[in-house]
């Protein structure tokens, strides 16, 4: 993956207004500056800033009510912000442009008693799709997604997996150059997940832009180019997934055969003791001083290995412990 | 990827068209939707049982019989007298019975009797034709003094007078005639129009009720405006009102078709003989339509304002009361104004967008101005856009607050809405 997304700290890193294009050149899909929103005096969203550039897998990633959907709903124009400017394909008003964008929410809905292929087509209609010719890539869809044995079924006749696939596919029907997905991962399966983010995949492979919502760290690890963190309202990061786990010194895992000895000095004053092996972050100097040190005074190097920060590592030193705690919570109890 | 034949975006009357269809056709094809037409057949009978019941009622509570306690001879006078007078005056006279315990008991008190509450009489009258006495209370004698005295003084005379027959010359109408029949045409549409929004409003509400319910709103808010949803939600119900009408209406032709003359016997109320308004029947029919459709789009805005802003069907029921009961005052100040063309009160009426629909069909019956039409129904208009644009407005401000999982959140832990 390379390092296309514009890297930037929230608030205060960036400049006033927008930028047009992104450092690698490619355009905005969606570009947010210092949105504020606030329900009944408090503060939901506090000065979000986003730039994701077209063709990017953009995750926007946070423990349950740090303001991700109201984020999401900000930039789709769903609502607007009581402060601040959102622009989606240079759009101030998305709904301008609504044909380009397809949406999923959080909670998800379709009319039980419409047929898969009239909801579907229904999405499309939404969009601007003619119903006819949203009535043609629904049987398309449902077929190459293993659905087409239920074209003519009734929402209320599938199953909780097939109806939230039903409706993925009335986000896409009208094919969008912008998709949002709100906690897409939420209530499926394992397979299903696996399913979504293929799916995710190759709809950025066919240069669609995709922002997605979630509280699972590795789903936007898996899949994301760039995130935003976010944590109370704010956004105390958004960049690249790269970028964010660089934030963090790679950590070094040291096993010796010796115990003590003079090649302990040679250990930087982070080190941690875990069992047989001495855990501690990359000096800065780098990895060789460290090894002439500990062969030097003789400390037995049975393995060494280092290993690159992971974006929960990341997560947890950018957000805080605390909003980390909540995002784990979150995701367990979505897997229960 | 892109289809660059399609335009970005759907105009709003587009974006309208697509929930209206969408509505339109899943409403009308839903079972509730055959229910919703069985609907108005319930009052209808219950009303006419009950109207029955009630007349059988009354019939049997309010006596027009004013018993007769003279001696034999005066009293067979009397009834005589009153057989006489009472197909020249129907309803006015009483109908003079015999008291039998009077004929039995020479110290018959009257008095007594009717302090007893015996019999069913509405007066006694005893004493004799000369000088007769009633003895009943104060608003029974008051209604049947002057009667009683007629009929006195017909069973006094020697000969019995002659009735000259008179001969009829009909006009069509009459100034006077006019304006108080016409009246009736303007209550009775007030009435209808009334009982027609009231009963198809609701539907407004239990529509988008339902839409909440299964969570599409978000998906509909985020494609197209939210004013367009609304607007195509009241369209697509409207849509459905006047298949309901068109189907009620059929139903209620063929039905005096059949059998006009029963139900004209049956009621004692002929339609055909419903004064004609002041515009004219065909115009009238017209306006009928369009105040009827304003008035539903109006009401429909509000119930729809407040179904987008509950969270619960029991909120939008508390809700929705008030909004009832506002209607129901409108209605009553319209019908209030009926009688008082040309005051301010019926101006504040016209003016006032939800009873307007009510006051405007009011005066398409009395008076046969058309341009006061076309302002009320572009004022009309207006208010509704005006209160569509305010409810879309508050949905967007009041209702997205919060993501399903900042709900849940919050009620565990009291953090801020996602």
């Amino acid at each position: 993956m390379d390092m296309a997304v514009s890297d930037h700290m929230a608030a205060g890193n960036v400049g006033e207004g927008f930028s047009a294009v992104p450092a690698d050149g490619r355009p905005l899909a969606i570009e947010a500056r210092g949105l504020v929103k606030s329900f009944d005096g408090t503060r939901a969203v506090d000065g979000v800033d986003i730039s994701v550039p077209e063709g990017a897998i953009y995750g926007i990633l946070g423990p349950n009510g740090a303001g991700k959907t109201t984020t999401l709903r900000m930039l789709l124009g769903i609502i607007d912000p009581d402060e601040g400017v959102r622009r989606v394909f240079g759009h101030d008003r998305p709904h301008d442009i609504g044909r380009l964008i397809g949406y999923l929410p959080e909670e998800r809905g379709l009319y039980p008693s419409m047929k898969c292929i009239e909801a579907i087509a229904f999405m499309g209609a939404l969009r601007g799709l003619p119903l006819k010719e949203g009535r043609k890539r629904a049987v398309d869809l449902l077929e190459r997604h293993g659905l087409g044995h239920a074209t003519d079924r009734q929402i209320r006749q599938l199953s909780k997996g097939m109806a939230q696939t039903v409706q993925l596919l009335g986000t896409l029907v009208h094919e969008p150059r912008l998709v949002v997905l709100d906690e897409p991962f939420s209530g499926l399966d394992a397979i299903n997940q696996g399913k979504l983010e293929m799916m995710i995949r190759a709809l950025a492979d066919d240069g669609v832009t995709v922002i997605f919502s979630t509280h699972v760290i590795h789903h936007a690890e898996r899949l994301c180019e760039g995130v935003a963190i976010i944590a109370g309202g704010k956004v105390p990061y958004a960049g690249s997934v790269e970028a964010a786990r660089d934030r963090i010194p790679a950590q070094v895992r040291l096993e010796t055969r010796a115990r003590e000895g003079a090649w302990l000095s040679a250990l930087p004053a982070e080190t941690r003791r875990n069992g047989d092996f001495f855990q501690f972050p990359l000096p800065e100097s780098g990895i060789e001083p460290l090894l002439k040190g500990l062969i030097e005074g003789e400390a037995g190097i049975l393995s060494l290995s280092i290993e690159r920060a992971g974006l929960h590592d990341a997560f947890v030193a950018i957000a805080g412990e605390a909003a980390a705690r909540a995002l784990q919570a979150d995701s367990e109890e979505a897997n229960a | 990827m892109i289809d660059t034949a399609i335009r970005p975006r759907l105009s709003s009357m587009e974006a309208a068209w697509v929930i209206a269809r969408r509505d339109f056709v899943a409403v009308l094809f839903s079972r509730a939707f055959l229910f919703f037409l069985l609907g108005p057949l319930f009052p209808v009978i219950v009303g006419g049982l009950a109207g029955s019941i009630g007349g059988e009622v009354q019939r049997d509570a309010v006596s027009f019989e004013v018993g007769v306690a003279m001696n034999p001879a005066d009293t067979a006078k009397m009834v005589a007298a009153g057989e006489r007078l009472a197909p020249q005056l129907p309803f006015a006279l009483p109908v003079l019975q015999p008291v039998p315990e009077a004929a039995k008991d020479p110290a018959f008190d009257a008095r007594a009797f009717m302090e007893a509450r015996r019999g069913n009489y509405a007066a006694i009258l005893t004493g004799s034709p000369q000088s007769p006495v009633l003895v009943g209370t104060e608003g029974q004698i008051a209604r049947w003094q002057g009667p009683v005295s007629l009929i006195a003084g017909h069973a006094l005379a020697a000969e019995p007078a002659a009735f000259p027959p008179v001969s009829a010359d009909l006009v069509t109408t009459s100034a006077a005639d006019e304006r108080t029949t016409r009246v009736q045409t303007a209550q009775i549409a007030q009435m209808l129009l009334f009982l027609l929004t009231m009963l198809l409003a609701g539907m407004v509400l239990s529509n988008l009720v339902e839409e909440k319910a299964n969570k599409i709103i978000e998906i509909l808010a985020a494609a197209i405006p939210m004013d367009a949803v609304f607007m195509g939600k009241l369209f697509a119900m409207l849509g459905v009102s006047f298949v309901g009408i068109t189907v009620w209406g059929l139903a209620g032709f063929a039905l005096f078709g059949g059998a006009g003359e029963v139900i004209t016997r049956m009621t004692g109320f002929d339609i055909t003989n419903l004064p004609a308004p002041a515009v004219g029947w065909p115009l009238f029919v017209v306006l009928g339509v369009l105040y009827f459709a304003m008035a539903y789009l109006l009401l429909g805005a509000l119930f729809l304002t407040i179904g987008s802003m509950a969270t619960s069907v029991r909120e939008v029921q508390t809700l929705s009361m008030p909004v009832t009961m506002l209607q129901l005052m409108v209605f009553f100040l319209a019908a209030y104004t009926i009688k008082q063309p040309g005051s301010g009160l019926e101006m504040a009426a016209m003016a006032f967008p939800l009873s307007s629909p009510f006051a405007m069909l009011a005066r398409a019956a009395m008076e046969p101005q058309l341009w006061t039409h076309a302002l009320a129904l572009a004022w009309q208009a207006l208010a509704v856009v005006g209160i569509v644009k305010a409810g879309s407005l508050l949905f967007r401000k009041r209702v997205m607050k919060s993501g399903g999982a900042g709900r849940d959140k919050r009620r565990k832990g009291g953090r801020l809405p996602a």
